[in-house]
């Protein structure tokens, strides 16, 4: 029986991992993360979690110790944004290596410099290649469901990679909304308990977290890719077994809305997909055939259901809350990697917004969709544009 | 009657849980871990940063350590014990001990940081530092754990180089400021005491810290029979002390009375051989400095006797 309940980002999270039966929580506060690991504190003090928690004195002492708990077999959550994921970064690379599937939400926010705790997709971004899973959710229900699928996934014995959950932060950590909270019944059907045959074991000692040499070392390297690949078909699954035991599907590696006949399709992540949903109906209600994909994973990355984007007399655009500095945003980077490799040669256009947490109107994505138009048409259009800038460019 | 944790050497297992390793002939970091784990037993997790010791024990596919073992990164040794503790305490697993071994740079200056934050949580967790004074798995570079003067490669010696200008940080008493549940200085020149010491922090419910002189021949340029010998000199020249923090107190475990010259101890090593009189002068008042200091404030329990090395 689902209970429905007024939850913010932050809190669909917490009760997401309650739920999830963690064994060992660490936690370093950051804007604006810390509601998240505030309530799963409180969780605690009332005996509705039963878990250890660690007060850890940095983000990389948290992932850390979330390599050591889940070295002996525990499952760990950890919850981090910004400054705290990248000062993780050297923790990233090794959790992946080691092949923990530890779970972990970023809220996602601006980098400094300058300092900024508002909203943008530059920290997680940044770090794709890392070796996380990393999945972006468009709304505190989906928040809920990933972390609950997130551990179904990351301890698979097919992908025991890492998992990164990212919200956007404050739109997505602070925003409530009516969520659907399964009981602990319905979940426990759906997730099985943690068992890794490669834990370390007092009756069964094992060296793990180990060097290697150049004689060995691509080897391991191809094994965490493939396993990575492997994890796509994983995903799909996951959300297919989701939608049979608790009643929600969200359509794997991405999200489509209106994306079979569309003549412009804008490709996002996170929340804004909500805004650019809003904006497809009212171009459709005008005659215009408009067309969102929301990407949800983007790694792995989701080649195959890009590169079906694409068609002849199609244009397609990238909304991207992220840029790598001198050349384009990232998200479009990889997207116009996929249209390449797949032989598709369509207009594409990358739309730079929300850095540092501006809004994003639904102007600016009607704009950009005339843009997209444009392009499709043949006229000139600049093919990477900041969206609402108050510079000259 | 108090418990006097002292192991004899007769009594000491015969298991190996440290071996096949790659360390240098001499080396005295693998002695200490050897030794330790002796005491720790085989239901033992222990974490190694990057280091001598990781290095030397971890190459894939010959793993060196017969127990449970994994390699951190390089600030993460504490903190990963402490996942690997609370892990362990959250499955329920019973009769184990989490120990880490990290160099001195992995202990004072990068993992100092995580070291802090798990005395604070009084995590059960047992934490050694082999200190060797510098990073000798990078090729002796200077660590906050090189005593002056010292030789190293970032700390030349020449003709406007007289070695390290930066005495080592007393780790000890920094743990010890914490309120740490027990900490101890030790020597692998003194065997029977780094194994009470070790069996001390055994049983020790909240947080240990040991912190063992561990000399490297490679590294300080002496012959790799001498690692003991260098040990013992270090103790009689006053340079290196024996002692435990428990209850709030300090305790000295060994007084050598009258010091032997510095130079006994100093000439030994090829990386204090530059060192002048003016420079063995500044050593001499720094070390009896410290010792008016310990012979005030600390409560003295000459241990000697129950020493049995011969």
């Amino acid at each position: 029986m689902q209970q429905r309940l007024f939850l913010s980002g932050n809190e669909a999270i917490a009760l997401g991992v309650k739920l999830s039966r963690p064994h060992v929580i660490a936690a370093y506060p950051i804007t604006p993360q810390t509601v998240a690991v505030e309530r799963l504190a409180e969780m605690m003090q009332s005996g509705d979690l039963d878990a250890e928690y660690l007060h850890v004195e940095s983000e990389h002492s948290a992932l850390s110790a979330m390599m050591g708990a889940s070295a002996v077999g525990a499952r760990t959550f950890t919850a981090t944004s910004s400054q705290g994921l990248i000062y993780m970064a050297e923790c990233l690379h090794y959790a992946s290596g080691g092949r923990f599937p530890i779970v972990m939400m970023n809220a996602n926010r601006a980098l400094a410099l300058p300092w900024s705790i508002y909203g943008d997709q530059r920290d997680s971004l940044s770090l794709l290649d890392c070796g996380w899973i990393q999945v972006y959710a468009e709304d505190a229900q989906e928040s809920l469901d990933l972390v609950i699928q997130a551990y179904r996934i990351a301890e698979d014995k097919r992908v025991l990679t890492p998992v990164m959950i990212n919200l956007d932060g404050f739109v997505l950590t602070h925003t409530y909304e009516p969520v659907l909270v399964p009981d602990q019944v319905e979940v426990d059907s759906f997730l099985p308990s943690y068992d890794n045959p490669y834990a370390m074991n007092l009756d069964n000692p094992k060296n793990v977290g180990f060097s290697s040499t150049p004689q060995d070392t691509m080897e391991f390297k191809y094994q965490q890719h493939a396993a990575m690949l492997d994890a796509k078909d994983i995903i799909r699954e996951v959300d297919a077994a989701f939608g049979t035991c608790l009643g929600r599907r969200y359509g794997g590696l991405v999200s489509n809305y209106w994306t079979e006949d569309a003549d412009c399709i804008l490709i996002t992540l996170g929340s804004i997909a909500g805004t650019v949903r809003t904006v497809v109906d009212e171009l459709r209600d005008h005659g215009f055939r408009a067309g969102l994909c929301r990407i949800r994973y983007m790694r792995p990355f989701p080649e195959d259901e890009i590169a079906e984007l694409a068609r002849p007399g199609r244009a397609i655009g990238v909304l991207e809350k992220d840029i790598s500095f001198g050349f384009e945003g990232t998200v479009f980077t990889n997207v116009n990697s996929a249209l390449m490799k797949a032989g598709m040669q369509v207009p594409v256009l990358n739309f730079i917004a929300g850095l540092g947490g501006r809004s994003i109107s639904r102007g600016d994505i009607r704009e950009a969709f005339t843009d997209l138009e444009k392009a499709r048409t043949g006229e000139s259009v600049r093919n990477v544009r900041f969206v609402n800038l108050g510079v000259a460019t | 009657m108090k418990t006097d944790h002292g192991i004899r050497i007769p009594d000491l297992t015969n298991d190996e849980y440290f071996f096949g390793h790659k360390a240098c002939g001499g080396c005295g970091g693998s002695l200490a871990v050897r030794l330790s784990l002796k005491v720790l037993g085989p239901r033992t997790f222990a974490v190694l940063p990057a280091g001598c010791m990781s290095a030397v024990g971890f190459i894939f596919p010959q793993m060196a350590f017969a127990i449970n073992a994994m390699i951190s990164t390089f600030p993460g040794t504490a903190s990963m014990l402490s996942g690997i503790a609370a892990g362990a305490k959250a499955l329920g697993l019973k009769d184990y001990a989490v120990v880490g071994f990290a160099g001195d740079g992995g202990t004072a200056d990068i993992g100092l940081q995580a070291l802090s934050g798990a005395i604070d949580r009084n995590d059960r967790i047992i934490y050694i530092c082999y200190d060797n004074e510098a990073y000798m798995n990078t090729g002796i570079q200077k660590s906050g754990l090189t005593p002056l003067g010292a030789r190293t490669t970032t700390t030349p010696a020449g003709s406007k180089g007289t070695g390290s200008r930066t005495v080592k940080k007393n780790m000890f008493e920094i743990v010890a400021a914490h309120g740490i549940s027990y900490a101890a200085t030790a020597s692998v020149g003194f065997i029977p005491d780094l194994l009470r010491k070790v069996n001390k922090a055994k049983q020790t419910t909240g947080t240990s810290y040991i912190h063992v002189f561990a000399p490297c021949p490679t590294g300080w340029e002496y012959e790799p029979s001498a690692t003991l010998q260098i040990s013992r000199l270090a103790v009689a020249s006053g340079l290196w002390y024996l002692a435990e923090y428990e209850n709030d107190g300090f305790s000295l475990n060994h007084d050598p009375g009258e010091f032997i010259p510095l130079r006994d101890y100093l000439s030994a090593q090829g990386r204090f051989k530059h060192l002048g009189e003016d420079e063995i002068n500044v050593i001499e008042r720094n070390r009896d400095e410290k010792w008016k200091k310990i012979r005030r404030d600390w409560k003295h329990e000459e241990r000697t006797s129950q020493w049995q090395f011969g």
